[in-house]
């Protein structure tokens, strides 16, 4: 099966560091696929790179059997690949619902459209309304994001990002910074993603025993490197993943 | 989660009934000068009253368009007076010409839409890419040019002194719209309604009209990607805007809009030099305007021209006033001597400011304060 993205030998350098080097690997449908490291270990630029905030120094990214290495993020974006970002990354002025309404709109190409009145667009109006009753914010629609908890914030950032109807969603840790009774409607909306079986997820996440139920496969990179790759219990179970990642346990309980 | 609709009604309670007030308000001030402008010919029959609730009228277009850039997509444009100048001097050329006819303001006036349209543009694919401080420095370029080739070029243009020229004659005092059982100008409330009668409606219509055709873009899905785009450019473009098309579109759709309010003042003045058309001293008039009345609102457009039009043009009279009143009294009369009314009225833009940091519409619908 053609995988549904990939990257072939992924580097980019700034000055003489490899933030990310030399990276390849595939991601199926259907497949939540972790990836951990230690901070900056390259995680989110390697993000960066699929989503096109960044333009890598050498190698390729294909979805599908498209390459769109050279592509704006707002082409990647309208091919299928979607993007939460690890700082929420909201319209802070713009009420609830119309954050996701410019999702669902972008979705729907209505962009340009300056002939009818937003408010009564009701397809985009109640599309937008499914997904903040999925994300539990129908209740704040009303409210300018920038006024929601941090909690509710990640929420319509995942909003947002289901109602861009993605093949490819990438979320950049999801529950950072939320509390422990927050952190699962998160993960119960990536669960529900998942029984989609033609969507394949990235998740990047510090907090490995928060995704270890989700998870078909982690990937390892350290120092811009991509060390480890497979199911979960074999990847924990190596030793320099154990190093690794039990040395940043450490650290963060010091 | 039951908790939450109770804890969300608490905390929005107040602040709801606090925006309904000012919006009431807002809607208020802006019905009264709708009424006012709508029934000016009639209400303030002086000449000079004309003028400036034609230049109201023009000045609210002019700078509801400048707001669709600064307020609601965040850009820094110093090129509005020339998409305005492009419009006014196409309509005049053409009206100096071709003489006084509506095919002349047709075609001169189209001639200087499209020349807006296309430098529009250039300028935002050119520049729209680069940071805001650099498309800004590039505007006010473009602008100081045109404002040089305007007064250089001078056997089109009329050089610094501009031109006069003559409208269609049914804007004449001489033509009777309405006539009595006489045959004579009909008259209601004694002001007779003649063409000047119909010119003042002429500017005051398309006004009108381009006004809400803005009003219709800022509700629509484009008005909320432009505001996107204001908010959080990179958000914007990673959910799927291409947000230099974006700009380059609202860039374009101001300066055409410039332009037509350009083609309207020229027919009212029946004169066009860059004083009126083309100086930065409008600009900066538009800047003022727009941040009074408040950026990201295009309802604080007609707040803010009102304001600022009114002080311009009343508050030396005013002040002549007040120092005769206070002529016994030492010092006061001093200060308040109409020489020194622009003093005043940096005083006043100040204390608005003050009062209002995001501006009286803006302010009052309870948009931003935080920037």
């Amino acid at each position: 099966m053609t995988p549904s993205l990939r990257t072939e030998n992924l580097t980019i350098r700034f000055g003489g560091h490899a933030a990310v080097n030399d990276v390849t690997c595939a991601f199926q449908p259907g497949e939540l696929t972790v990836i951990v490291g230690p901070n900056g270990a390259g995680k989110t630029t390697w993000f960066n790179l699929v989503s096109g905030q960044l333009t890598p120094s050498a190698g390729r990214i294909f979805k599908g059997d498209e390459e769109i290495t050279r592509l704006s993020p707002s082409a990647r974006a309208g091919m299928g690949i979607g993007r939460a970002f690890q700082l929420t990354s909201l319209f802070p002025k713009l009420s609830v619902e119309e954050n996701v309404r410019l999702a669902v709109q972008a979705n729907h190409k209505a962009g340009f459209q300056i002939f009818r009145r937003a408010a009564a667009l009701t397809e985009l109006r109640d599309a937008a309304h499914e997904f903040l009753a999925r994300a539990r914010l129908q209740n704040v629609a009303h409210l300018p994001a920038a006024t929601l908890p941090h909690g509710d914030q990640r929420k319509l950032e995942v909003a947002m990002l289901m109602a861009m109807q993605p093949d490819i969603y990438m979320f950049d840790e999801p529950t950072a910074g939320m509390s422990v009774d927050e952190a699962p409607v998160i993960l119960d909306l990536i669960a529900e993603i998942k029984k989609d079986s033609s969507k394949t997820i990235l998740l990047v996440e510090h907090k490995m025993d928060v995704v270890r139920a989700l998870a078909d496969r982690i990937v390892v990179l350290h120092n811009g490197e991509l060390i480890a790759d497979g199911k979960p219990d074999e990847v924990m179970a190596l030793p320099i993943v154990r190093e690794i990642y039990l040395g940043i346990s450490q650290e963060k309980a010091a | 989660m039951i908790s939450q609709p109770l804890a969300n009604d608490t905390i929005s309670a107040p602040g709801m009934s606090k925006a309904r007030t000012g919006r009431m308000i807002v809607y208020a001030i802006v019905g009264l000068i709708g009424l006012a402008l709508l029934f000016a010919p009639f209400l303030f029959p002086e000449v000079r009253s004309q003028e400036v609730a034609a230049r109201i009228c023009v000045f609210i277009v002019l700078v509801a368009s400048y707001d669709l850039l600064l307020g609601y997509t965040g850009i820094v444009s110093f090129a509005h007076t020339m998409f305005f100048g492009l419009g006014a001097y196409g309509a005049a050329i053409a009206l100096k010409t071709m003489g006084r006819g509506f095919d002349a303001i047709l075609l001169g006036g189209a001639a200087g839409v499209a020349a807006a349209l296309v430098l529009a543009i250039l300028i935002g694919l050119l520049s729209l890419r680069v940071k805001a401080i650099f498309f800004a420095m590039i505007t006010l370029a473009a602008a100081s040019v045109m404002l040089v080739l305007a007064s250089q070029l001078s056997d089109f243009t009329g050089g610094e002194d501009g031109m006069t020229y003559q409208i269609p004659r049914f804007f004449s005092p001489a033509t009777k719209l309405l006539t009595d059982a006489d045959g004579k100008v009909l008259r209601i409330f004694d002001v007779a309604l003649d063409g000047k009668i119909a010119l003042y409606y002429f500017v005051f219509l398309t006004s009108l009209a381009l006004f809400l055709v803005m009003a219709r873009i800022v509700a629509s899905p484009l008005g909320t990607v432009l505001e996107a785009i204001r908010e959080n450019e990179l958000r914007a473009e990673a959910i799927g805007y291409r947000v230099v098309l974006y700009r380059t579109a609202i860039f374009c759709i101001a300066a055409v809009i410039a332009a037509l309010a350009g083609i309207v003042r020229a027919v009212w003045l029946k004169y066009t030099g860059p004083e009126v058309a083309l100086s930065f001293a409008i600009m900066i008039d538009i800047l003022l305007m727009v941040v009074i009345g408040g950026m990201g609102t295009l309802i604080g457009a007609i707040i803010g021209v009102v304001i600022m039009s009114l002080a311009q043009f009343y508050l030396k009279d005013l002040m002549q006033v007040a120092a005769d009143a206070t002529s016994g009294v030492p010092l006061l009369p001093e200060l308040l001597n109409p020489d020194r009314w622009l003093l005043w009225l940096g005083v006043l833009f100040i204390l608005l400011v003050y009062f209002f940091p995001a501006g009286i519409a803006g302010t009052l619908l309870g948009k931003g304060g935080t920037k």
